[in-house]
């Protein structure tokens, strides 16, 4: 005879039982940047398939830690990992979303897509060697607007963040004397201006700070009804931020010659690209230790790049062109051993 | 009957007493637990941001602490700007907390009608218990803007001084180490009035009383008889709220603009050591979170130090008092 507690126990071992046989639970972390399209993503394939994927948003710093250490089935990076440290941790990555960062103003009776900016002089502007905004360099860009004899306020991100790594990745290219004095990373030692917590805090700063300027991904920009800037691209066309644009910086940018897909989309060549355009990436192991999760991490990115177009559209991403994921089930074929 | 009666009450009061002495030393012991728990939680954080800094200790050394760059790219960090941001703040906070707290408190204990004082106590008390996030958003949503108004007066006022104009130059951007300052003022207000309030009530009445009927003022009353009687009290309840200036991070991360300076103008952005750690953590790898460990580490030292001044202004004045 079975004792009330045991019998409790059997039925709790069985329900387990046949949750694991129905569904699997994976697990990823890193960038902050894609947690809002994961999260929407995770809840819908959830409903489909019953597989759960839990991500946590604790930094690309993180995401690329805690899958070196094996704690996670994937990591998320809002920068690439090079080939040296892929290779010793028997890691491959590939892109999931794309965004677009958009110089964000304020300045009073301009409207948002009203200016026009190329990189020198968006990096000179972020070096304060441009300190007003009627500046001849500025000027000349926006022929027929009328500038404001006023001191530009810079705003830039406080924290470290993928949205710095790319923005400053553009700078970098564009402007030698940024290369030499600022150069790149996800915080760099900035030479003019105020810092902002997060693309929330950048925001809010240059909402607050009449004349000021900052760089914000493009969403934010939409929602909190600030002033973005169009640029010139790489082919010397002035290209206005959307879907468009960035997606066009994800298909013509050279992913053909990028093994492991290690390549930031800035400064791409396309006529209609929007410069400053990034992309994150998944990072897994290729030879896994568990392959159920692996192989359901894999289905739940070729779900994504499937189905998950409209939520991503809905809050502001970019999902990947065609040609791109192509390419990635392509890649997940021959380097993955699932 | 009646010896044999007494005879295991003794046996009995013996083996109480001795179980009382074993609840005794069980009971020390609990206590010296609760005691050394407190201690080595604190001896652990402190090595183990230390041990987590040293990297960049070993590194740099002294220079970590003099040098004022910090600059992710190429992996050099210098703690001083940190170090001054935090400092200035919590100075400022209080100068500007210190006497309001103490205003506030004397109201509430020598002059407010007796309706009053339950009622204004609780709501400095409530006060003290809304989340410095809070804080942090008023500071930036309604606070800023208003400083951004107010700015360019004090720099064509104040700013036209001699000597202290040079604290009043720069941009209004109503950010700032004054703003975080004046925000940190605000939220150890409640902890130092209240301090300050329980202790003013400690003076026995008959010694007010006294003074009053020599003929004391309300003024001489408190300058006189309360505020000697509860002098270390008051640095304590001072001391507590600076301690929790020097560590505040969220309110501050919103308001004091998060770039690396040292200016002498007190209107210009700058940051702090836990505002610093708060915003590039997330994101660091190698030596720079080492380095933003070792900013941990210095937190410590600095509100260590500032305690030990405490500890000796206090045994000072009371030596004075003494003799």
């Amino acid at each position: 005879m079975f004792t009330f507690k045991s019998r409790i126990a059997i039925l709790a071992a069985a329900s387990l039982f046949s949750v694991a046989a129905m569904a699997t639970d994976v697990t990823g972390a890193g960038s902050s940047f894609v947690y809002p399209v994961v999260s929407k993503w995770s809840a819908a394939y959830a409903e489909k398939t019953g597989n759960q994927v839990n991500y946590q948003s604790i930094g690309s710093g993180g995401g690329i830690a805690q899958i070196k250490a094996g704690t996670v089935d994937f990591g998320a990076s809002d920068k690439p990992l090079d080939q040296q440290t892929l290779a010793k941790f028997g890691l491959g990555q590939f892109p999931d979303v794309i965004g677009g960062i958009v110089p964000a103003y304020n300045i009073p009776g301009i409207a948002p897509g009203k200016l026009v900016l190329d990189g020198p002089t968006l990096a000179k502007i972020f070096m304060g060697q441009i300190s007003m905004w009627n500046d001849p360099a500025i000027t000349r860009l926006n022929p027929g607007v009328k500038l404001p004899d006023a001191k530009i306020y810079v705003v830039h991100r406080s924290d470290g963040s993928g949205t710095t790594y790319n923005f400053t990745h553009y700078l970098n290219q564009v402007s030698p004397a940024w290369k030499a004095k600022v150069g790149q990373g996800t915080a760099v030692n900035w030479p003019a201006g105020i810092g902002g917590k997060g693309n929330e805090g950048v925001s809010a700063y240059v909402k607050q700070l009449k004349n000021s300027i900052g760089y914000v991904e493009y969403a934010y920009a939409l929602k909190n009804h600030i002033g973005y800037a169009l640029m010139k691209n790489a082919a010397g066309k002035v290209v206005r931020p959307n879907t468009k644009s960035f997606q066009a910086a994800a298909a013509t940018a050279d992913w053909k010659h990028a093994k492991n897909f290690e390549l930031l989309i800035t400064n791409a060549p396309g006529e209609n690209a929007w410069p400053i355009t990034a992309t994150s990436w998944v990072i897994m192991y290729k030879k896994p230790k568990n392959l159920e999760h692996s192989k359901v991490v894999l289905d739940f990115f070729k779900w994504s790049y499937e189905h998950g177009q409209d939520a991503a559209r809905s809050l502001d991403y970019v999902p990947l062109p065609p040609s791109l994921v192509q390419q990635i089930e392509e890649y997940w074929k021959t380097q993955f051993k699932l | 009957m009646t010896a044999s009666s007494t005879k295991p009450a003794t046996r009995d009061t013996d083996r109480r007493s001795r179980r009382d002495a074993r609840h005794d030393a069980l009971f020390r012991r609990v206590l010296l637990f609760c005691a050394l728990l407190v201690l080595a939680a604190l001896l652990g954080a402190a090595l183990s941001t230390l041990w987590g800094g040293r990297e960049v200790l070993l590194k740099d050394g002294f220079n970590f602490l003099t040098r004022s760059d910090w600059n992710p790219v190429t992996d050099t960090y210098g703690a001083l700007a940190p170090i001054f941001g935090t400092l200035v703040t919590a100075i400022i906070a209080i100068v500007l907390a210190v006497p309001v707290s103490f205003g506030i408190a004397l109201f509430l204990t020598e002059i407010a009608p007796s309706w009053m004082r339950g009622p204004v106590a609780t709501a400095i008390e409530l006060l003290a218990a809304i989340p410095s996030i809070i804080y942090g958003m008023w500071g930036l949503f309604v606070f800023v803007p208003f400083m951004s108004t107010v700015e360019p007066y004090l720099s064509s006022t104040l700013g036209k001084l001699p000597v202290v104009g040079a604290l009043f130059q720069g941009p209004p951007l109503g950010l700032g180490i004054l703003t975080a300052g004046i925000v940190l003022a605000v939220m150890i207000l409640p902890f130092i009035a209240s301090v300050m309030r329980e202790v003013f009530r400690t003076v026995p009445a008959r010694l007010k009383e006294s003074a009053y009927a020599l003929g004391s003022t309300t003024w001489e009353v408190v300058w006189d008889i309360v505020l000697p009687y509860t002098r270390s009290a008051v640095i304590g309840g001072i001391f507590l709220g600076l301690g929790r200036a020097l560590g505040e991070t969220m309110a501050v991360t919103f308001v004091l603009g998060n770039s690396y300076n040292i200016t002498s103008s007190l209107l210009m952005p700058g940051t702090s050591i836990a505002s610093s750690i708060a915003n590039e953590f997330n994101e660091a790898v190698g030596l720079h979170r080492s380095a933003l460990i070792a900013l941990g580490f210095l937190l410590f030292v600095v509100t260590f130090v500032v305690l030990l001044i405490a500890r000796l202004m206090l045994r000072r004045l009371e030596r004075r008092e003494g003799s």
